[in-house]
Parts: C-alpha cells; structure tokens; sequence
C-alpha cells in the first residue's frame, strides 16, 4: 500500500522487531512462573516496598480469587481501584504471550484512572516453564520458582528461566526441608542465565522482597 | 488486499483479540450440568448459532454495509444493543468488539482502518462485536456476505474450542461437530446478509432485522458474571 495510505493520526503502529510500541510510562512488569511459586506474595512484597514511592498498579490473571485479592487488600498494600482482574479462558500462557489485548486493555485502562501512574505489576496465573510475556504487552518481566519446587528446575532451563529479564528463586528457607541442593541451584543457575540477574530469597524471611524492589525501582529510574 | 486471505485472517481462532477467553456461555452451561458431551455440545451450538449467532451475523452484515458511515453505525450499535438485554452480554461483546478494532489496527495499518479510531471514541464502551466485525471487514475490503460468515463461524467456533478446556472433550469431536455445522453456518450468514443489507433505512420501524433471542444465554450470563472462580470472561 502507498506510504501515504500509511499513515494516520492517533493510532501508533507496532515495532517491526515484534515489540509493542506503548510508552515508556507506566513501567509494565510482568510477573510469570509456576503454580504456587509465590507470585501474588511477590507482586504483594513490591507493593508493600514501592507504593509509597511510585504509584503503582496490578492487573491478575486467574485464577483470581477473594483470597488472592485479600492478599492485596487485607495487608492494605493497595487500594481496590488499582488492582485489575482478567479472564484467561484456561489458558494463562494465552493471555500474556499469544492475544494479549485484555491484559492490553487491562494496563490501558488503569492508567487512565490514574494519572501519573508510575508502575504496574502484570501477575500471570500460574502456568509452566515455557510461559513467558510477549514483549507487547509489558516492557521488563520476572519469572518467579521455588526451591520446593525441585532443584533440577534451572537445569531444566526453558524461556523463563533463561530469557526472564529478573530470575527470582523463592522459598529458600524451605530448602533443607525438601533437600534442595542451593549450591547446585546456583551453579545451574548461572550457567543457564549467562549475563542475567537471578535472586535467591525467602519471602518468609525478606517480606519486602528487597533485592527484587530494588530491580524494579532501577528499572524505574530514567 | 486478496479478499479469501484477508477473509481467513479475520476469521483465524488465534486471531489476537481477545476471544480465546469468551465461552460464549459454555462455561455457565457446562457449571450448571446442561453440557456434558459432544452431542449436548452440538446441540448447544445449534441454539447458539440460530439465536445470536443469526442476530450477531446480520448486524455484521449490516455494519459492512453501513460503514464507514458513524451515524449509521451508530443506528445499528443502538439495533445491537436492544437485542442484547444482559448487561453482563453487552460488556462482554464490547470488550471483544474492542479486541477487534485494536487487533485490526495494528495488523492492518491502513487509513480505513485507523479511521475506526473514531468508532471507540464516539460508541459508549466501544462498538459491539458484530458492529465492529462488520465495520473491519467494510475496512479491509470484505464485503457484507463475508462479515457475516465471519460472524457466524465465530458465534460457534470459539464456544466450541472452549469444550475441550472445560469439559476435556476430544478436540476431533469438538472438530467433528464443527464440520458438520458448516451448511446451517453458510445457511444462516447467507440469509443475515440478505436481512442485513436489505435493512436500509435503520430506525424504531424496521421490521427486517432479526431478533431471535435466547433467553437461558442471557439468564446465564448474568449469573457467571457474579461466579467466584471462573476462567472465561463470558
């Protein structure tokens, strides 16, 4: 088509590398990883270090339940009007990789009822190890496993673990419990991820998150 | 642009607009035990496809016909709206009429299509699924016939692929049940495209237009719209 036909006003059209072409405000961050991971007491650990701070949001993907959105409002991490909730038709990895327009929307939409908005959180529902975030839909993403999830995990490898932006491996006060090998995990880790951050931490033991808090709010940085 | 491709490419299940997670109200029925196999799956894609699936197909038609003039697809956003009672409904076909327009822009960018923009700004909550189908399709140049294939396919398609998660259906069943739809499919959108676009002159008078309701869908919706736990948005 003529390039004249190309172009219109109010309409921005998408990278060619495959990249959405959104703003750079709000940060978008995805949090991705398996069942049980400790993905919503992450997103609630960096709400509770950095909402004082930034203004920041969160969109869930389901399963979303009252006890997940306790998780959130209980602890007062949030207010209710800056958590957003999706539908993935049983399909998480679908929603966050493959049509992503009601995440999109969901992002779009929380950033018109607020202003200024510095920062949202995209929680995946929990998936596999080969769900990953198109690069669409949020601009940085975080792949959240756990020790008790089995130590072979970072040797298995997969996009999430070798391509996430941020490697958290959560839970390691658990480890002697379910005679997790840290030292391996951490060698098997490096060598999957070279030249990309991982963090091992217990949000038991850190509630804050810290290491992965300060990630996000140096991505934050201009 | 090649209309049979363009048309495909509309029509594609892994299009990115949002449909993969709408049941089209399988998920309602299958919670409350009246889908449990391929034959009441089949059946429950009959009533769906002779219901809204016509209604849905005709305005698409008519959309296609009407666009890309807004006052006349305005005039059929307010023919879509009345023969959508549910609330829950009407949200849940502007969220996929929304997923439409957005896919469309960015996967053609050309100014029949980015002039849609003002379909979203000027329709409260977006256009309606099959307004916004019709108006694409109008916009890549498909015509009203192929706004309602579109329609029809997809008034069934989607609701279907939505068996084999919820009920872990065999995806050839599924596939099967499908194939054997397809001459009540080209059925339905033929005569949606002969009442749509004979359906000149919108207005509280028009009797062409049909409004084949389906009252236990819209009950439905509204019910799984309050659900605790549920994985499709409708």
């Amino acid at each position: 088509m003529p390039p004249e036909d190309h172009e219109h006003p109010g309409h921005t059209h998408a990278g060619v590398n495959g990249h959405g072409s959104f703003p750079a405000r709000p940060l978008r961050v995805g949090i991705g990883g398996p069942v049980g991971s400790g993905k919503t007491a992450l997103v609630a650990a960096l709400c509770r270090a950095l909402a004082s701070k930034w203004s920041v949001a969160v969109v869930t993907n389901d399963i979303y339940t009252t006890e997940d959105a306790k998780i959130l409002l209980r602890e007062a991490v949030l207010p209710a009007d800056r958590v957003l909730a999706v539908q993935t038709g049983c399909c998480p990895h679908t929603a966050i990789r493959d049509d992503i327009s009601a995440n999109v929307e969901a992002v779009e939409a929380l950033g018109h009822a607020h202003p200024g908005l510095d920062l949202v959180l995209v929680e995946s529902g929990g998936d596999n190890l080969t769900a990953t975030f198109s690069y669409g839909l949020v601009h940085k993403q975080i792949f959240v496993i756990d020790v008790a999830g089995g130590d072979k995990v970072p040797r298995k490898g997969g996009p999430g673990i070798t391509l996430s932006d941020l490697l958290v491996v959560n839970k390691t006060d658990l480890a002697l419990l379910v005679r997790a090998d840290l030292a391996s995990m951490r060698a098997d880790t490096t060598s999957a991820r070279p030249g990309r951050p991982f963090v091992f931490m217990s949000l038991v033991e850190d509630p804050l998150a810290r290491p992965v808090a300060d990630w996000v709010e140096a991505q934050l940085q201009p | 642009m090649p209309a049979s491709s363009t048309l495909l490419t509309l029509a594609d299940g892994r299009l990115p607009a949002g449909g993969h997670a709408h049941s089209g109200g399988l998920e309602e029925a299958v919670g409350n035990g009246r889908v449990t196999d391929a034959t009441e799956l089949a059946q429950f894609l009959t009533g769906r496809l002779h219901t809204s699936g016509s209604v849905d197909a005709c305005l698409a038609a008519l959309s296609c016909w009407a666009a890309p003039s807004l006052p006349a697809l305005d005039a059929v956003q307010s023919e879509a709206t009345a023969r959508t009672p549910s609330p829950a409904l009407r949200a849940a076909s502007k969220a996929q009429g929304r997923g439409v327009l957005r896919a469309a822009q960015a996967m053609w960018p050309v100014a029949a299509v980015g002039r849609l923009d003002v379909l979203a700004k000027h329709l409260p909550g977006g256009p309606m699924h099959p307004v916004a189908l019709g108006a694409v399709a109008n916009a890549i140049g498909l015509g009203p016939a192929d706004a309602a294939l579109v329609t029809a396919h997809c008034s069934v398609s989607g609701p279907a692929w939505a068996a084999t998660r919820l009920l872990g259906l065999d995806p050839f069943a599924v596939g099967r049940c499908l194939a054997e739809m397809a001459p009540a499919i080209e059925q339905v959108a033929a005569a949606a495209t002969a009442a749509g676009v004979g359906a000149a002159g919108l207005g509280p008078g028009n009797v062409h237009l049909p409004c084949f309701s389906a009252p236990l869908l819209d009950i439905g919706a509204e019910a799984h719209e309050h659900w605790e736990v549920r994985l499709f948005a409708s």
